[in-house]
């Protein structure tokens, strides 16, 4: 479906202004403008779409109504159905997901002599990380430095981040980017070597590591092809849907289920890693997402009936630019490369509006306001949207670069007859990532003892908003942590004697009967239901 | 939102088309792709859904149109339903992994066809490029794999996602996307020259030259880190 006679209209007014626009920087805004368009168009700070948490570690915590949903179901494991007795995978290391945090984590508990298990709940590396373009961070050139990357992370997270963890971050990125050079992923460099880097939202510096507009994909296929190369039992198809406990109260192992013979099975770990993602699949607001179809938050709700805290669950990321047209692809991501290459937000009438690289909750906001005066563009289906002029790029770096550096975007366009070389694309903001998750510290630690998190199933990182490529690069200096650190913790744990139990699920369901929490719902919901036809 | 989008369409355009899934027939909205037609008729799809972006590679789809004897596959969420078209998935397909220590290896040619020997037997049928849905020149990167260039085959397969559908057609019984994969490994392990400004930093962070920096930042106040945020130097 190309552009209707109505939008190609619209579109001549796009080309009409952008020859004057071309070496014209938008002003970025002040701190103070900033502050006013987030405290008036961004989702997070609409009241009414949070409420308190009822019970658990974050009572009376503000969490978006579809996470408290989540939170207070019931637990979906039919006590009587399951032994716990009866050991079917004995390990030292259960890796629960099977992302980039997952699969860098079993690697790195697996180098270290433990004997892992990872159990995945769709396919072996279907995550976020696969769909993640844009690039990674790290300050390895030599006008960056760690210390600048953390100014800009703690800067983009409005101050709110946990600092042990940001150091973490920025500290272990060079060492990542090693890592994966070393595994085989193939990066943008210069003939001479040197990492290709470029500017995103929020950088001061260009420190975006990319391949292509694959980069994400690049990495995982890398780690998943690592993982199976090596002995690491890798179970797909099998969401775990209850953490076990021993007599202490520390965490020993966790419940799968087989989707296919809907079977469950136990499994006994020294340790355990959370990796299970964020909640895009929750639809925030009924934001369309650009997430995987895993993203149910199941981590944060195992965890949380286990009494892991959660942080900075009040506050989610919109990433601004998800596609509005066509239909077809409505929410997928429009990556930030596009406008890190120099395409710019215009209005109906082809104006820029807002500087067009902003840290993304200003850019998200300024784009639901330039609507909501009215000045966005409505697509046949009824959404709203803003252009973003993507032939902008090929004007600024030359004929070919939108070809040569953004072929997925070109692809997936050109799939619905859209040539996003010769004409703008339709932009709005998309449901993109979880900015909070379950509170860790920098050995990746929950507040759980032998409860290890990592990936965007963790939370403190980000603070209250992630810039790009900061989670290509979290998912693998936390997962590496993890991995490192649980495998050296289950060395010093001897579970032979370790009587597995659910007792900390049944006082959770005594809790949800206290506060009159009826069983309307229970959780974790491993897949989300389209079959309404309301979001998908 | 979405039925209702579609009701309104359907009173406006007309637009249902007829599919058959695993041969049942449902009639639904011809501007939705294969995967949401699938949710549409009422399936859950648990095999066969990941990204939903055209990234994962997990929902390889066969089909073909009525009266017509040719199988076509594509990926469900990047291909549009049709009239009178005849669906199943694949939910899986299994396909051969040689398991190899990539440390132990080198950036030679040669390692491929050691590895993967069947590549040799390429027909040269091409039917592999035909059925790729991201329009990768397959045929043309096995042919560069067996002729030892690792680069020309990294690059050339690239946009690889891994779907599989390559291999299901191959008379040959190639896995042209793993042999990709290898080639790329090679390339950016062995081949692509080395980034030196990335060990020279782990270098200086070894020598602890950024602790102190770092120390002064996690212990400044919100102001400060607001007053050092705001006056930071931008690079052009």
């Amino acid at each position: 479906m190309s552009y209707t006679s109505q939008l190609r209209e619209l579109i001549k007014k796009v080309e009409k202004t952008r020859e004057e626009r071309l070496g014209h920087d938008f002003p970025r805004m002040t701190p103070e403008q900033k502050q006013d368009v987030l405290n008036n168009h961004h989702p997070d700070y609409i009241k009414d779409q949070f409420r308190e948490a009822k019970i658990g570690p974050n009572k009376g915590d503000r969490f978006p109504h579809e996470l408290c949903d989540v939170i207070e179901g019931y637990p979906a494991v039919k006590w009587d159905e399951v032994d716990t007795s009866k050991i079917d995978y004995d390990v030292d290391v259960l890796v629960v997901g099977g992302g980039g945090a997952g699969a860098s984590a079993s690697l790195l508990a697996h180098e270290a002599g433990a004997n892992v298990l990872l159990t995945t709940k769709l396919r072996f590396g279907d995550s976020n990380t696969v769909m993640a373009q844009g690039g990674i961070q790290a300050a390895d050139k030599s006008s960056d430095s760690p210390a600048t990357h953390y100014l800009d992370v703690i800067g983009g997270g409005h101050y709110s981040n946990v600092p042990e963890l940001v150091r973490a971050l920025v500290t272990d990125a060079p060492s990542v980017i090693d890592w994966l050079e070393d595994l085989g992923v193939m990066f943008d460099k210069e003939d001479d070597g040197s990492m290709k880097t470029r500017h995103g939202g929020g950088t001061s510096k260009k420190r975006m590591h990319s391949a292509r507009d694959y980069t994400g994909a690049e990495i995982m296929r890398v780690l998943r092809d690592e993982v199976l190369c090596r002995d690491i039992n890798v179970v797909e198809f099998s969401p775990v849907v209850e953490l076990l406990m021993d007599n202490e109260g520390k965490a020993a192992g966790a419940i799968i289920y087989n989707f296919e013979t809907e079977e469950y099975q136990v499994v006994r770990a020294k340790t355990v890693i959370i990796t299970t993602g964020g909640l895009g699949r929750l639809h925030t607001q009924k934001f369309p997402t650009s997430n995987h179809y895993g993203a149910t938050a199941d981590g944060l709700v195992l965890a949380y009936r286990a009494g892991a805290k959660l942080a900075f669950m009040d506050t989610v990321q919109y990433h601004p630019t998800g596609a509005s047209y066509p239909e077809q692809i409505e929410g997928f991501l429009i990556t930030e490369k596009v406008r890190g290459l120099g395409a710019t937000p215009l209005n109906i009438d082809g104006e820029q509006f807002v500087y067009h690289l902003e840290t993304r909750d200003v850019e998200a906001s300024a784009i639901i306001r330039e609507c909501a005066k009215g000045k966005g563009i409505t697509t046949p289906s009824g959404m709203q949207g803003v252009w973003l002029d993507s032939p902008m790029i090929d004007k600024l770096h030359g004929e070919g670069t939108i070809e040569r550096e953004l072929p997925a975007m070109v692809r997936q366009f050109a799939r619905f007859g859209v040539d996003i070389k010769k004409d703008p694309i339709l932009v709005y903001p998309t449901l993109h990532y979880q900015n909070g998750g379950i509170l860790i510290n920098d050995k990746c630690e929950s507040s759980v003892e032998n409860l290890y998190v990592a990936g965007e199933a963790s939370g403190g990182t980000h603070g209250r908003n992630r810039l790009m490529g900061n989670s290509l690069l979290d998912i693998l200096v936390l997962g590496r942590r993890a991995g490192k650190n649980a495998a050296a913790k289950a060395q010093s744990i001897d579970n032979k004697d370790a009587k597995l139990n659910l007792e900390h699920a049944k006082k959770f369901v005594e809790e949800l009967k206290e506060e009159g929490i009826k069983r309307t719902k229970t959780s974790p919901i491993l897949i989300p239901d389209y079959t309404d036809g309301e979001l998908s | 939102m979405l039925n209702q989008k579609c009701d309104e369409k359907n009173q406006n355009n007309n637009e249902f088309v007829d599919i058959y899934i695993m041969g049942k027939r449902y009639s639904v909205p011809s501007s939705l792709t294969i995967m949401k037609a699938f949710e549409y008729a009422g399936y859950t799809l648990l095999r066969g859904c990941g990204c939903r972006a055209g990234f994962c590679g997990a929902c390889s789809t066969v089909y073909r149109i009525g009266g017509n004897h040719e199988l076509k596959v594509g990926l469900a969420c990047q291909t549009k339903v049709e009239n009178d078209m005849y669906l199943t998935q694949i939910p899986f397909y299994p396909a051969h992994k040689v398991n190899y220590e990539v440390d132990k290896l080198q950036g030679d040619g040669d390692q491929v066809v050691e590895i993967y020997p069947e590549i040799t037997k390429c027909l040269g049928c091409n039917a592999c490029s035909n059925v790729c849905p991201q329009d990768i020149k397959v045929m043309k990167y096995v042919s560069h794999a067996i002729r030892g260039e690792v680069s020309k085959a990294a690059d050339e397969s690239f946009d690889c996602l891994l779907c599989g559908l390559c291999a299901s057609k191959c008379p040959a019984n190639i896995v042209q996307y793993k042999v990709g994969l290898l080639c790329r490994r090679l390339h950016g392990k062995y081949l692509a020259p080395k980034a030196n400004h990335v060990k020279d930093r782990i270098n200086e962070i070894k020598e602890e030259k950024f602790e102190k920096q770092l120390d002064e930042l996690v212990n400044s106040s919100k102001d400060e880190l607001a007053n050092k945020y705001n006056n930071r130097d931008i690079e052009k």
